[in-house]
């Protein structure tokens, strides 16, 4: 479709952006690997020579691992499973007709936009205060005894801010994704006598099963990443430490950056198995 | 074909859509509510909702005792900056895979789209070594140019797509008018993906805002942006939900607004034009 | 002034030919129509001397200058596409005057000329509109005086007027042909329509599958079809094609008689058939005959007057001296 001038021009302008994310990408990722085979610690002697395979048993061995696997399953099969089904709902709702659909729309994907550290810390004090949070408020009024919410439901309280946070994206994917349903679709079911339920399930849903799976994959890789939540919550304790936060504690807190390099390349394997996934479904995409 | 429904039917959608998103909402509405209450009243039993002496003093007192412009200027020069670093980078690669696409064109989508999905933590050490060795740590520069690669991907990906829809015929016109290259992306292509530009621009800002690996990592004092700002709240000092509050707001109001506008690109740009 | 000459271009896509080596000389001033089926390359050689693509092989020469590598923007050729291109972030005016920018021309030349060419197309009310507010036929007028103010070597259209209603399309082509006796430069036009080639051109180039059929002027092409392809595909309705004994009598494998060249008779001629549908349009009537033994149907034009229905026998007289005869390859027998 060109000529041979308009193809050079191509590559040449497709250079950088190449050169540098190929940079961006290989430079770091090959010190990680380098390092996830030393015994290095900066604080304690640097760098102690080659260790064979050593930090990546350690890694795995060690008494912290399995239960960061545990809490790391828990934020993201919780929050995927809050957010997929709460934005399916929600997206439907979003969809009916109704007064003021512009401005409900604006309210529920606000906490987009909301910068990680901000509805960390406002959920953390505002709300799940034992003493001076709305929940403990609440709980009050009832009667009961308020709960120290970060510290004896960690779990379920960190679930609830990232789920928040990530409630807006799956439901705008959804609804977006219901916004091109062919409307004719459901007219004809419903002439074939399907009632609201069965039509649900037979023509909506099905639809929806390609947008879900995007959610699904994209929400998975950013969760596993999440990091800020837990920095200004727990700071890692009761519980959420997460293979992500365990591998920041490693590198910088511990400074043990052989041990945390062998889990980085852990975490990007994973992370990788997953975005083959994705690529697969967007890749289809791209040949249209 | 949209069909009449009945009022009554539209009321209870209305009703139930509207206690929903305000419900979402209001974990926002009571940061910026507080954020104008003295602290007794911010944690005043039973909350107190709308009438209070409203004051302006958190906003004050949030400046002046942590500087708070200084962090807003840093989040302003590292979103903005990242994101113009690149749209110079993007705009001509989005360019070659859109108009002169080749055998590879996709496989390189693809790798560019991979790349945004190594996780963070995974060379942080490296990253940081390097910041280190380049005297980068605390500067606005070195958060910049981590943040134009961590957004570089998106970038392409979304000029991509809006590029795609540009007829082709167009920039053939113009290559027959005889515009060269430059022109041809100057006068014709820039000015007809505006919107989509504009939309990416808009995307990429909001993402580099609320940026919190890097932001918190590699930074201290003096190139810290609001990110940091905010999490050096996050050990509490006495009573100071009010100033949280405010300092809360002024960090989100200008991203929120953004984004707002932004709703519909959004989409397009976190899936990478899978979902449209 | 604007001389084509292709010399033995070839353009290869991988490993698909599209065009094998080809040789085309368009004299200066002359209108030339690429005509044929979609598919048969006939966009791809428009391109190729655009130099919107690379010839594979072989030489494109512009006024006895070899053009072949050098970049569309400097081969002096101006090109209307089909989806007319337009600027739609410009007015009508940045349009017209956007080669004459890219030139470097100062801004009073500039203005002159765009408003020459809007007098001329008529669209001086609409200079300050975007190309999103008009009709299709005023896009396409605008499509064209963008070449036109360059007064370029040649004009290249590329099915300008397949997007616009039968109407106005036949107004348009009116209008180019009118532009190319004004201007008596060079245009090469591409059409799948042999209506436009038939009125528009000096000299038709008939291709399929990259291989020219025939070249000609309209009445050559009409008058002596080098080969079936072009027998059936110049003239309207179609010339009606008849093998076997009938052919045989006239020393041919195949016969060509075109329904404007067969009288009818409700009582005696040399064919018969029945009648299966009539087409009135007023001037012309237009019968398709079936049962005739001949071919499948064949196709007669008779006077508006001629009032046969559906079902009727009628009788065929073809006009001797304009029997087409063809060999088994498909050639002409002249």
């Amino acid at each position: 479709m060109a000529t041979k001038a308009s193809r050079a021009a191509a590559r040449l302008m497709l250079a950088p952006a190449v050169i540098l994310l190929l940079g961006w990408m290989l430079v770091p990722l090959t010190m990680t690997v380098i390092f996830s085979f030393k015994r290095y610690l900066p604080m304690r002697g640097g760098d102690l020579g080659w260790v064979g395979f050593e930090n990546y048993v350690r890694f795995v061995s060690s008494s912290a691992f399995w239960p960061a696997v545990q809490s790391t399953l828990m934020i993201v099969g919780g929050v995927l499973l809050i957010t997929v089904v709460l934005g399916v709902l929600l997206a439907i709702l979003l969809d009916q007709p109704m007064w003021g659909q512009g401005i409900v729309r604006i309210l529920v994907i606000a906490p987009f936009f909301v910068m990680p550290t901000v509805s960390a810390l406002v959920w953390k004090n505002m709300f799940m205060d034992p003493v001076n949070g709305l929940f403990a408020h609440l709980w009050r009024f009832f009667g009961a005894t308020p709960v120290s919410w970060l510290s004896e439901a960690s779990m379920p309280s960190i679930i609830l801010i990232v789920s928040w946070q990530w409630l807006p994206f799956a439901t705008l994917i959804l609804l977006t994704a219901i916004q091109s349903l062919d409307s004719e679709q459901l007219e004809a079911a419903e002439m074939d006598g399907a009632p609201p339920l069965s039509r649900f399930i037979y023509i909506t849903l099905p639809h929806l099963a390609r947008a879900i799976t995007i959610v699904v994959l994209i929400q998975t890789i950013f969760l596993l990443a999440i990091f800020a939540e837990i920095f200004v919550t727990t700071q890692g304790a009761f519980g959420t430490r997460t293979l992500t936060y365990l591998i920041f504690q490693r590198v910088l807190e511990s400074q043990n950056v052989g041990l945390g390099s062998a889990g980085g390349v852990y975490a990007i394997i994973l992370a990788n198995i997953l975005a083959l996934f994705l690529m697969r479904i967007v890749g289809k995409n791209l040949d249209r | 074909m949209a069909r009449a429904v009945t009022t009554q039917r539209k009321i209870i959608n209305t009703t139930f859509a509207w206690m929903v998103g305000l419900l979402i909402f209001f974990p926002i509405m009571w940061t910026i509510l507080t954020s104008f209450k003295t602290e007794a009243t911010a944690i005043a039993d039973p909350p107190v909702w709308f009438f209070f002496d409203w004051t302006l003093d958190n906003y004050r007192v949030v400046q002046e005792r942590s500087d708070y412009s200084r962090f807003l200027w840093n989040s302003i020069i590292i979103a903005g900056g990242s994101t113009f670093m690149g749209l110079l980078i993007a705009i001509p690669a989005a360019w070659s895979m859109a108009f002169v696409p080749s055998k590879r064109t996709k496989d390189i989508l693809l790798w560019m789209l991979s790349t945004k999905m190594l996780p963070a933590v995974g060379v942080l050490y490296p990253i940081y070594l390097i910041f280190i060795r380049f005297g980068l740590l605390d500067t606005r520069i070195g958060l910049t140019v981590v943040l134009m690669f961590i957004n570089l991907p998106i970038m392409v990906w979304m000029l991509y797509t809006y590029f795609k829809e540009i007829p082709g015929e167009i920039l053939e016109a113009a290559r027959m008018d005889g515009a060269g290259l430059r022109e041809e992306i100057l006068y014709v292509l820039t000015p007809m993906a505006l919107p989509g530009i504009a939309s990416t621009v808009l995307l990429n800002v909001i993402l580099a805002w609320n940026e919190a690996f890097w932001t918190l990592n590699l930074t201290a004092a003096k190139a810290a942006p609001l990110t940091a700002f905010i999490a050096s709240y996050s050990s509490p000092e006495g009573l100071f939900y009010a100033k949280l509050s405010a300092a809360s707001t002024m960090a989100i109001a200008p991203i929120l607004i953004l984004g707002w506008f932004s709703q519909k690109q959004l989409v397009r740009g976190l899936t990478f034009g899978a979902v449209k | 002034m604007g001389r084509i000459v292709l010399d033995q271009v070839t353009k290869s896509f991988g490993d698909v030919t599209v065009i094998p080596p080809l040789d085309l000389t368009i004299e200066d001033g002359e209108f030339a129509v690429f005509v044929g089926p979609s598919g048969c390359g006939k966009s791809t050689l428009l391109r190729l001397i655009a130099g919107l693509e690379d010839v594979t092989s072989g030489a494109i020469r512009i006024d006895g200058e070899d053009a072949t590598s050098i970049s569309p923007a400097k081969r002096g050729l101006a090109m209307v596409f089909q989806s007319y291109a337009l600027y739609p972030h410009m007015s009508v005016r940045k349009n017209i005057a956007f080669p004459l920018r890219m030139a470097g021309m100062d801004k009073a030349e500039q203005d002159r000329r765009v408003d020459l060419a809007a007098s001329v197309l008529n669209l001086t009310d609409y200079l300050d509109r975007r190309p999103g507010q008009l009709s299709g036929g005023q896009r396409q007028r605008v499509a064209i005086g963008r070449a036109i103010v360059r007064e370029p070597a040649a004009f290249l259209f590329d099915e300008p007027l397949s997007n616009l209603d039968a109407a106005l399309r036949v107004g348009m082509r009116l209008e180019i042909s009118e532009l190319h006796k004004r201007l008596k430069t060079t245009m090469i036009y591409v059409t799948h329509d042999q209506v436009e080639a038939m009125t528009m051109a000096d000299k038709i180039v008939v291709l399929r599958a990259g291989f020219i059929e025939q070249v000609g002027s309209p009445l050559d092409l009409y008058h002596a079809p080098r080969n079936l392809f072009v027998a059936g595909f110049i003239g309207s309705p179609k010339m009606n094609l008849i093998a076997g004994a009938e052919a045989a009598k006239h020393d041919a494998h195949t016969i060509g008689v075109r329904p404007e060249h067969i009288s009818v008779s409700a009582t005696d001629g040399e064919w018969s058939g029945v009648v299966a549908v009539s087409e009135h349009l007023g001037s012309d009537t237009f019968f398709h005959v079936h049962q005739t033994g001949l071919a499948d149907t064949i196709t007669v034009r008779a006077d508006g007057e001629v009032g046969f229905r559906h079902g009727d026998r009628i009788h065929m007289t073809p006009r001797a001296d304009v029997i087409h005869r063809f060999d088994e390859q498909g050639l002409r027998i002249a």
